[in-house]
């Protein structure tokens, strides 16, 4: 369990995470999603301890994790994977790292295979992929075997057959119980891996919520129809209350649809004798929800007139 | 998910600082090579010495402590003390070292005992050895291990070398800045003494508290006397010099770590 309450932190003057609160629970895996700059990495940072926040408190399983004397047993995470030495062994910085925290020196070959990293470890991490450094960052987060899991942008550099794995892992942790929360920029990613979601947008709230009730609550369901009398259904669907517009992607004979659901629209258009050779009902993508909640929080937005 | 944790003990740091350490070949190879050079240079100089008549006995033992050689060796470990606290910053390590241990000043400590006692235990190897050897190559002029000063100059060469890493390791803590830290831990060691000139006194006893300095009058086996109404600086003052620098830096570093963000 991480608890976030008020956290707020300013960089020169700047606001970068502004009162921002929220609960991620154990048992499952939690999506911390926001453009970039958005302050996820920030928050991460002050959950962790690295940063001292300027207002408010960041605990896991209850304690300010600052406080602990050591930290790999209670929290395991993966926040940058460059932040090792290139000149060591990934034997050698997991060696060390669990000998720092009393972990017997056995651990360290056993996450090594479950990372898949094993026929690289006595190589030198500078000549790690960045997927590979990806790896090892995972690898020393899990070392402690530790009940609470933050991972910064996971995925990045990862190949697909990485991404699938990765997403298994998570899956697989929060089903032991523990507490997973991963950062992304990526709604997409998130679609396929968490179970709850936690959005910010310039340093504050934007929604807290499983992933299900966040598509709902801001995708707007529609259904696709195809006709060849797009003019006449499309008056009369108006007609009926629904919102119609023509997909100009997909042709003239195509609409879009909103307001009505499927067997209406048939309904209505076998009445009014209106041939329907399409009618397939869509959801909209977490993606256009989460750019739609973001779009007025966007730090850097491209294009933007000087 | 582990339920029991064992206590955090303080040895468990220094045994990872030390795995870090020994995992770098760099760190491994510098030392080594210093520690030949050092040699070298105290085999050069008794041999320079052992064909001159005019060289008076009492400055015999010096050639066991010639300043290219242990300055060299100052150097060395200043820096190699300054990588293995601004190396963590640099490559972002630190990060993953303060989720692992939260308890920051720790790791600066243990990091502080590891640098020690590396460079301890090669000094006292390398100014023995260097003894030996350049009062071996003296042939007859040799002096004994016992003659007036000796042990002293022998101590003070053990010591320099923890001194100047800790100088560096904590220097790395509060510049966390690679070269700045390399600039900064040269110019402590080998500029700043120069700018202090030895002609009036109040600058005379700035410069006696410089590590360098300190260095060169532990290891004169003879008594300097007053020039040109300077006194010079007493080995007392030396000693406490020795002490203050890693010190007082370690302290910094100390305070300074826990109050910044990582």
């Amino acid at each position: 369990m991480i608890e976030a309450n008020e956290l707020t932190k300013q960089y020169g003057g700047r606001t970068v995470v502004d009162h921002l609160s929220f609960t991620v629970r154990p048992g499952r895996v939690t999506g911390f999603l926001g453009p970039n700059g958005a302050g996820k990495t920030t928050t991460l940072r002050m959950i962790l301890g690295l940063d001292t926040p300027a207002h408010g408190t960041a605990t896991v399983n209850g304690v300010p994790f600052r406080t602990r004397s050591r930290g790999l047993r209670h929290v395991g995470a993966l926040l940058d994977a460059g932040q090792v030495h290139p000149g060591r062994s990934a034997t050698a910085h997991l060696s060390a790292l669990a000998r720092s925290n009393g972990i017997p020196l056995g651990r360290v070959p056993e996450v090594l295979r479950e990372v898949g990293l094993t026929e690289a470890a006595r190589r030198r991490v500078g000549g790690f992929s960045l997927g590979m450094k990806q790896r090892l960052g995972i690898a020393t987060a899990l070392l402690g075997d530790p009940p609470v899991l933050l991972f910064d942008e996971p995925i990045n550099g990862m190949d697909p057959e990485g991404v699938l794995w990765v997403r298994g892992l998570f899956r697989r942790l929060a089903a032991e119980g523990r507490t997973v929360f991963l950062s992304s920029h990526l709604m997409s990613e998130m679609e396929h891996t968490a179970d709850d979601l936690v959005v910010i947008g310039r340093g504050r709230l934007v929604a807290a919520e499983p992933v299900a009730g966040f598509a709902a609550r801001s995708g707007r369901l529609g259904v696709l129809v195809r006709t060849p009398q797009p003019a006449q259904l499309a008056a009369l669907l108006t007609a009926a209350g629904a919102e119609v517009a023509p997909d100009r992607a997909a042709g003239p004979e195509r609409l879009r649809v909103t307001g009505l659901p499927a067997d209406r629209i048939a309904a209505l258009a076998f009445e009014h004798r209106i041939l329907v050779q399409e009618l397939t009902p869509y959801g909209a993508s977490l993606e256009q929800a989460f750019m739609a909640l973001t779009a007025d929080s966007v730090e850097y937005p491209a294009g933007e007139p000087r | 998910m582990t339920s029991t944790e064992p206590p955090a003990r303080f040895g468990d740091l220094i045994a990872s600082e030390w795995i870090k350490l020994r995992s770098l070949r760099s760190v491994l190879w510098t030392p080594l090579l210093v520690g030949l050079f050092v040699l070298g240079t105290a085999a050069t100089a008794a041999l320079a010495d052992r064909d001159n008549p005019r060289v008076e006995t009492e400055y015999l033992p010096f050639d066991a402590f010639p300043p290219t050689g242990w300055v060299t060796l100052m150097l060395a470990a200043g820096s190699i003390g300054a990588v293995t606290s601004v190396g963590e910053y640099s490559s972002g390590l630190i990060r993953t070292t303060t989720v692992a241990v939260p308890a920051r000043a720790s790791v600066v400590l243990a990091k502080a005992v590891v640098a020690g006692a590396l460079w301890t235990a090669l000094g006292a190897v390398l100014s023995v050895a260097s003894f030996f050897l350049s009062q071996a190559l003296l042939g007859s002029h040799g002096t004994s291990i016992t003659h007036p000063g000796v042990l002293r100059g022998l101590l003070a060469c053990t010591l320099v070398g923890p001194v100047c890493a800790l100088v560096g390791l904590g220097l790395g803590v509060l510049i966390r800045h690679s070269a700045t830290t390399m600039v900064v831990t040269t110019f402590t060691l080998l500029m700043l003494p120069m700018f202090f000139s030895t002609r009036r006194q109040w600058s005379a006893d700035v410069n006696g508290m410089m590590t360098t300095s300190a260095w060169r009058r532990l290891v004169q086996t003879w008594e300097p006397g007053i020039q040109d109404g300077i006194s010079p600086a007493t080995v007392a003052g030396s000693w406490a010099a020795y002490a203050l620098w890693p010190l007082l830096l370690t302290a910094l570093a100390v305070l300074l770590v826990r109050r910044r963000d990582v």
